[in-house]
């Protein structure tokens, strides 16, 4: 069989993306959506090519990883790059009313475009295994987000986004250099193998100042994933961005974030002192996370901050799992909630788009009576909040279950407590949502809900998907790293 | 194994019944059909189960995480036979009585069957894992249930119930996670023999936490009290085929996993009649949660007994009354000795029954006077006649009459718990008040409660049927139709069995709960 280098998927992604912006450019006429059918396909391909990928140079294995855990967010970044561009094309109409241009369909080129390299970068960071590395690829995806963030240059709320985000991501990317740097600065390494193989090494006296870089590094982590006490950009960069951004950059850049998180601690928390305090300061932030995250989100009306919220609590449960990152079951724990949050919340953001666009908001209140109005689309979101919400036979109770599990392992009892505790004012908020669609009579003059049926058939595949893992994981769960 | 698992054929048929519904076909029909099928298959499988063999019959497996010993176990014992047959005859009672509602009569329909599966499905299964999720499948559908097509204050009830349970849930999840890892490594599984198998051969470590957060999870599906505050509200708002399901049915899960999981991983040391399966944890706590539990069981029945009297709606009270009589059930799981837990377990299907009886006359009645409040009911004997006769048979049924199987259950229950503690149990200073032990005060205070439920139905039947009666119901139409058939057949089964409770303790008997 023909290996491909793991190298080339990256670069195939790139090459997709700098094709797709020539063909922007030379096809000023062209209906700007095939560029994102365009994308859909070329990431279908690499994605196929996943499936064949050989073993890295060794002269590259210093700071590029391909084990299976990257390869398997790899995919995750493929197939969530696809899922954005599926919303693109739904949400065009609406990016289209607020860049006024001189031509119908100006400026909305780049729109389906950025989500391929942010593509590159997010499957980057699921290799990088060096800190300069994780620095760049970190810094594509990051600078992407922020163009996408603020697309909609002619809406105040996007621009607030971008420029809050653009404020909270440049803070954060100082944290984390400064990280890096007292890190590099303890050990002289900058790659996760030297530093693993120097940190047994480090006398005594230096461990508070590496532990001092390694926190700050933490902190910047905790921005990205969305951790408390880090998580104040998240419900108004959520609510003002462009929705199939919001979808994105809760699914995708979180995964990525997840996934560098265990990456880099992966070595410091080989050492047995080190790993005492980092625990305790990663079950600090979990705690944190999940109840900050969990009752904010219990008054909230507008549901794209509700998702918001929800992504914050979702980062504490994820979170729970690091922390016990002692227990043998806790990697698996972790990435297959990553699984599960990335169909369930895709899945609400399938249906959001269609429903706000047709009602013209995102409030709770605009999906009153959905269930008499558009009963696919109703059962679609059902099937999303109740996963989300954590009712057995969806994947995402099987996710609690996985984090539970682990955590009870390690005995962190007081995060299973909050934890269980934080699920039950979890099914207050997302069945307020059910409540709406189902208890509520629509509005007499509601009009008709329009649906691509390239949306109808995402939201297909992935409630389908939810139920399925959620009933029988065996086929699934041999897929994970 | 070729053949189809007749347990998986119970699941399935109210599943697909009410994918048929939401597909499109009409709603009270494939209802009916799927739940008189399923009592059909019920029956059956009673009359093929052989009640002379010793533990699980119909059994198959398909594992699903076998890295955590996770399988989809499929399987019946007596216990489970006499659950089965409940929950298919409380299904069929609740379709029956059911009034298609004039919005969304197809998610009305489909949400009972989906409460019936999950009953059922609970109560097939081995694998503790499924167990728990077949249960969680009635949780949505009792939510949209009481807040679509509720009475009174639907919404806050709704919230209220949803919240409870799933909270309760979870702490039940945590549960069973402990139990799961209490196990040694290696050989962990949820599969419910296996467990019983390591407990049996002494290799659970004490696990007074796990069989705590089983008590207050399961505790908590129950309505123990001081957990019970969601039930009574939640059954005075549900319509009635969801109350009748959700009391008769689903809440019995709580009580048979804990006669189940607890009764026979964690049996009791301290008791003295004859004990199931020696004791994995130490004689003090064990001491102090069975003493827990009899404080908490007291307080359901003398508790709620009272606030059941105070009562000013037939609603209010019958929920009252159902959280109440868990006390009973409670009573002969903590006393864990063969009289008990027969007891018991007879309690469960007497109880199911009687309550969902009472849940669907209370419904007819809102249909007719669109009120449950006492002060504007009475006289209802002269126009309906039937109809009081009938709620007279199912109040008595509920007191536990002789006659009723009702009063087999709590019998055996009052008789196991007295014998149940040992002599010394609630001793104070090595002298015991009143010469009694903890468990028989407790079932003193338990057969007060008799009492108790004896004054709050039959003042509920004088205020309802007797006295004058108020012009404006003088033509209260007669019961009749399909409610009359499934209320009379609820009443003839509780009457034949309990002049012939042999029929079911036979099943008991054949239950692998006994060691």
């Amino acid at each position: 069989m023909v290996m491909i280098s793991a190298l080339a998927l990256e670069i195939c992604v790139v090459c997709v993306g700098i094709f797709l912006l020539m063909a922007d450019s030379f096809y000023v006429h062209a209906d700007k959506r095939s560029l994102a059918y365009g994308g859909i396909f070329g990431l279908l391909v690499v994605f196929a090519m996943t499936f064949f990928v050989g073993p890295v140079p060794a002269d590259y294995t210093g700071f590029y990883t391909n084990d299976d855990l990257g390869l398997f967010f790899k995919r995750f970044a493929l197939l969530g790059t696809i899922l954005t561009l599926v919303l693109s094309i739904e949400y065009a109409p609406v990016v289209e009313r607020w860049i006024p241009g001189s031509k119908p369909g100006a400026g909305l080129g780049e729109f389906f475009i950025l989500p391929v390299f942010t593509c590159a970068g997010l499957m980057w960071m699921a290799s990088s295994a060096d800190f300069v590395m994780i620095f760049c690829s970190l810094e594509l995806v990051t600078i992407s987000f922020y163009i996408q963030v603020a697309y909609m240059r002619k809406n105040a709320a996007s621009l607030e986004a971008g420029t809050k985000y653009l404020i909270l991501g440049a803070l954060s990317t100082g944290f984390l250099v400064y990280g890096i740097t007292w890190i590099y600065g303890m050990t002289g390494q900058t790659s996760l193998r030297g530093i693993s193989m120097v940190l047994g090494f480090v006398p005594h006296a230096s461990q508070t100042a590496l532990l001092f870089g390694v926190g700050l590094v933490l902190v910047a982590l905790g921005f990205k994933v969305a951790a408390a006490p880090f998580q104040f950009w998240v419900p108004d960069v959520y609510q003002g961005a462009p929705t199939p951004v919001t979808a994105f950059l809760s699914v995708g850049s979180k995964a990525a974030g997840f996934v560098v998180l265990m990456r880099v601690l992966g070595p410091f928390l080989a050492v047995p002192e080190i790993e005492a305090k980092l625990v305790a300061a990663l079950q600090i932030l979990a705690g944190l996370t999940l109840i900050y995250g969990n009752l904010a989100a219990m008054p909230q009306t507008n549901l794209k901050r509700l998702l918001g919220y929800s992504s914050i609590a979702h980062a504490g449960y994820l979170l729970v799992g690091v922390a016990s990152v002692g227990s043998p079951t806790a990697g698996r724990a972790v990435v297959f909630y990553l699984l599960g949050y990335f169909l369930m919340t895709f899945l609400a953001f399938l249906v959001l788009i269609p429903v706000a666009k047709a009602t013209g908001g995102d409030d709770i209140a605009h999906f009153n009576g959905l269930g008499r109005r558009a009963p696919g689309l109703a059962l679609a979101m059902l099937i999303s909040m109740l996963s989300l919400a954590g009712l057995p036979f969806t994947v995402g109770f099987l996710g609690k279950f996985f984090i539970f599990e682990a955590a009870m392992r390690e005995q962190h009892y007081l995060l299973v407590a909050i934890g269980v505790v934080t699920v039950a004012c979890g099914f207050y908020y997302y069945l307020k949502v059910v409540r709406a669609m189902y208890w509520q009579p629509a509005p007499a003059d509601a009009p008709p809900i329009v649906v691509s049926p390239l949306t109808r058939f995402a939201a297909g595949l992935l409630a389908a998907l939810i139920l399925i893992i959620g009933i029988f994981p065996r086929p699934f769960l041999q897929l994970l790293p | 194994m070729s053949a189809v698992n007749p347990l998986l054929i119970l699941i399935l048929v109210p599943l697909v019944g009410a994918a048929f519904i939401l597909i499109g076909s009409n709603a009270r029909t494939t209802a009916l059909i799927a739940a008189a099928l399923n009592l059909f298959f019920a029956l059956s499988l009673w009359a093929v189960y052989n009640q002379g063999g010793n533990g699980y019959q119909f059994v198959s497996s398909t594992p699903v995480i076998p890295s955590m010993g996770i399988a989809f176990t499929l399987g019946a014992d007596g216990l489970s036979v006499l659950m089965l047959l409940l929950a298919a005859l409380v299904t069929a009672a609740a379709v029956a009585v059911a009034r298609t509602p004039d919005r969304n009569a197809n998610w009305f329909y489909a949400s009972l069957l989906f409460i019936s599966a999950g009953g059922i499905g609970a109560f097939a299964s081995i694998d503790l894992f499924f167990f728990y999720m077949f249960h969680e499948l009635a949780l949505i559908p009792t939510f949209l249930l009481i807040g679509i097509w509720g009475s009174g204050d639907r919404q806050a009830a709704a919230w209220k119930a949803t919240i409870y349970l799933a909270l309760g849930s979870f702490v039940l999840l945590l549960g069973l996670i402990g139990l799961y890892l209490i196990q040694p490594d290696g050989m962990r599984t949820f599969d419910l023999r296996a467990i019983i198998g390591l407990a049996d051969a002494g290799l659970l470590p004490d696990g007074n936490w796990v069989y705590l957060l089983l008590l207050v999870g399961f505790g908590i599906l129950v309505s123990l009290f001081p957990f019970h505050t969601w039930a009574p509200q939640a059954y005075a708002s549900a319509p009635a085929p969801a109350a009748m399901l959700h009391a008769g049915v689903l809440k019995k899960f709580g009580l048979y996993g804990l006669i189940r999981i607890a009764g026979t991983v964690f049996p009791n040391e301290v008791t003295n009649g004859v004990i199931l399966v020696p004791i994995p944890f130490y004689h003090d706590v064990a001491l102090s949660l069975s003493n827990l539990l009899l404080v908490l069981l007291v307080g359901n029945i003398l508790y709620v007994g009272y606030v059941t009297i105070s009562q000013r709606k037939l609603d209010w009270m019958l929920g009252y009354s159902s959280v109440m009589h868990m006390g009973y059930i409670f009573l002969g799981f903590a006393a864990l000795n063969v009289l008990s837990v027969t007891g018991a377990s007879l309690m469960l299907f007497a109880h199911g029954l009687s309550i969902a009886a009472l849940f669907a006359l209370s419904g007819e009645l809102r249909e007719r006077t669109g009120t449950l409040d006492f002060a504007e009911l009475g006289g209802f004997a002269k126009p309906m006649p039937a109809f009081g006769l009938l709620f007279g048979f199912a109040a008595f049924a509920a007191i536990g009459l002789p006659g009723f199987v009702g009063f087999a259950g709590e019998l055996l229950v009052f008789f196991g718990a007295f014998v149940g503690g040992d002599s010394l149990m609630g001793a104070v200073n090595g002298k015991e008040i009143f010469q009694l032990n903890n468990f028989q005060i407790a079932t003193i205070c338990a057969v007060w409660g008799v009492v108790i439920s004896a004054i709050y139905m039959l003042r509920a039947y004088r205020r309802i049927f007797f006295g004058p009666l108020n012009d404006r119901w003088a033509g209260l139409p007669e019961i009749s139709g399909p409610a009359r058939v499934a209320i009379v057949t609820l009443i003839v089964v509780m009457l034949v069995t309990g002049f012939l409770p042999r029929l079911l303790i036979k099943l008991i008997e054949s239950a692998s709960i006994w060691s």
